[in-house]
């Protein structure tokens, strides 16, 4: 099976400092998978680097069989990558229901068209019943549901979620964890996270990537990684050796 | 088509819109001379305000220099009637694409070189300026000792050529406004206004969503440029006389940016409002004062300093959505 999204040998220096190290990484269609990583280990940047805010020094970025790297964030969204934001940016001062319908007009000309589309992921995200108010009223953990429902009405074949646990309650988290499952259950929908919360990483992935320090330290399925003494030794600490 | 422009619009905002518009028709006949003339000023800033707020309403490109787009639209059709004999419906067709091109070139420069927030509005009023001073100094069309049209005491009106009387210029203007207000309601709900929204209140999340921020900004000033444009039509035929220190004067830019900031930015009955308040309020003050044998220079320029300032403290999001809400009209946007 070909790879939806491969990076390879992905590389981003900051004035010297190299943020990312040649990364190697194949997302399957249909699956799972999370980058994970002590904070300032590269994380955000290879997710810019797949989103399009930045352009790979050195390395390729392949989508769907075609180069992505260099490509402006919009034009990286229509072809099928939806992402959200580690801190929420809804459209404030509209509806709940409008917020998603900017992301459903994306390929759909008529207004009836992209008002069903939204109506569909607002039920999917339980955020239907809120349609209505203001996204600016909304709590976080519903905000941050908010982001997942906008870029999901753009249909994205890949789904990119940076850090979306961050600040959730263990009780918000699950209910989101149990959300991105069925989507990827009855939608077939790929998603790769960047995420902090092992809580959700050990429960929604299938695969696994440890950066530190940029590089790539391991990668295989959640319960091996967890175990390997160099993911503990630089990032989970002795508390996760359980 | 028509019954979906109603659609979402409650019933008795419906009865309002209607006893609204028949109060516009039957002005001429119920109103004289003097009021018909405020009247007109009234819907002539509605009208470029409506215009402008696709700009910064919509798509939250904030233009300081929309009188370059009027002194465009003004001279061009002017030129063509007085040293070409052309209607000036033909100086419309001619205007619009002029000032797009004005427009087109701004936007381009701001957008490409992303030039935002205030340094954009700068670059409108350089535009502006730039404007005046070469109109000054452009003597085909009179330089800055002006430009002038044939002037008479009409009777009756010839709407092919604009010469006539106020009535002729009310009901035009009326049209005008009525045409924009229908476009801009149809644009709000449609893809390109709701992309211009995603744009006003977050670019980078619009650009995640694949919204091509340049290219719907592009729209949304070269719109209301060509838009603007046939507001300095109207301004040259109704008035008559054109002077570069004048149209392109930052003054006029800033005059007609008012009535939809105190009518509510991003409404569609805000510039209409606020139309109203401010030439109304300002001519009662004016009427006021003349009968108290008072002549206080500037005194128009204090009221719209205490308007603004009343509205920015006391109803940030301008006045429409607050008498919507009291009217019971759902509120934030009509």
């Amino acid at each position: 099976m070909t790879a939806l999204l491969s990076v390879t040998g992905a590389t981003k220096r900051f004035r010297g400092l190299l943020a990312v190290d040649s990364v190697l990484l194949d997302v399957q269609p249909g699956e799972i998978f999370a980058v994970i990583g002590p904070n300032g280990a590269g994380k955000t940047t290879l997710f810019n680097m797949i989103a399009g805010i930045y352009r790979p020094d050195a390395g390729e970025i392949s989508f769907a069989g075609s180069r992505i790297d260099g490509l402006s964030p919009d034009q990286v969204c229509r072809r099928g990558i939806g992402r959200t934001f580690q801190i929420v940016r809804p459209f404030p001062a509209l509806t709940v229901e409008e917020n998603v319908m900017a992301g459903a007009f994306l390929h759909r000309k008529e207004r009836s068209a992209a008002l069903q589309r939204a109506h569909e992921v607002l039920w999917q995200l339980d955020l239907f019943e809120k349609r209505d108010q203001l996204a600016s009223s909304l709590t976080l953990p519903d905000r941050k549901r908010l982001e997942v429902a906008r870029a999901l009405a753009t249909d994205p074949k890949l789904l990119l979620l940076d850090e979306v646990m961050a600040g959730l309650r263990p009780t918000e988290t699950d209910r989101m964890v149990e959300i991105f499952r069925k989507l990827n259950r009855e939608t077939g929908l790929t998603i790769l996270l960047i995420e902090h919360v092992m809580r959700a990483v050990m429960a929604l992935a299938q695969r696994v990537l440890v950066l530190h320090h940029g590089a790539v330290i391991a990668q295989g399925v959640p319960a091996d990684v967890v175990r390997d003494p160099a993911v503990i030794h630089s990032y989970l600490g002795a508390e996760a050796a359980v | 088509m028509i019954a979906a422009l109603f659609e979402g619009v409650l019933r008795h905002g419906l009865a309002l819109l209607v006893v609204l518009f028949a109060a516009l028709l039957a002005a001429p006949y119920i109103v004289n001379s003097y009021l018909l003339a405020i009247l007109i000023i009234i819907l002539y800033y509605a009208y470029v305000g409506q215009a402008w707020n696709i700009m910064m309403g919509f798509a939250g490109q904030l233009s300081l220099g929309h009188a370059l787009y009027v002194g465009l639209g003004a001279y061009t059709a002017a030129a063509l009637f007085v040293k070409f004999g052309l209607s000036p419906w033909i100086g419309m067709l001619a205007a619009i694409p002029v000032a797009m091109t004005a427009g087109a070139i701004i936007g381009f420069l701001a957008f490409r070189f992303r030039v935002g927030g205030v340094y954009f509005a700068i670059l409108t009023i350089a535009f502006a300026e730039f404007a005046r001073v070469g109109f000054d100094h452009f003597t085909w069309v009179g330089g800055s000792s002006g430009f002038f049209l044939p002037v008479a005491n009409y009777t009756t009106s010839d709407l092919w050529t604009l010469r006539g009387r106020p009535v002729m210029f009310y009901y035009l203007i009326l049209t005008m406004v009525v045409i924009a207000f229908v476009l801009c309601r149809i644009l709000l709900r449609s893809r390109i206004g709701t992309f211009w929204l995603a744009i006003r209140e977050d670019e980078e999340a619009a650009r995640a969503i694949g919204i091509d921020t340049f290219r719907y900004k592009m729209y949304a000033v070269v719109l209301s440029a060509g838009m603007t444009s046939l507001a300095g039509v109207f301004f040259a035929f109704y008035y008559n006389n054109l002077f570069p220190e004048q149209v392109f004067n930052i003054a006029r830019s800033i005059e007609l940016i008012l009535a939809p900031i105190i009518g509510g930015i991003g409404t569609l009955f805000g510039p209409i409002l606020g139309a109203f308040l401010l030439t109304g309020l300002s001519e009662t003050m004016h009427a006021i004062l003349q009968g108290l044998g008072v002549d206080v220079p500037g005194a128009k320029q204090v009221f719209y300093g205490l308007c603004l300032l009343f509205v920015v403290m006391a109803l940030p999001d301008g006045v429409w959505p607050w008498v919507a809400r009291k009217l019971g009209l759902g509120g934030r946007k009509p």
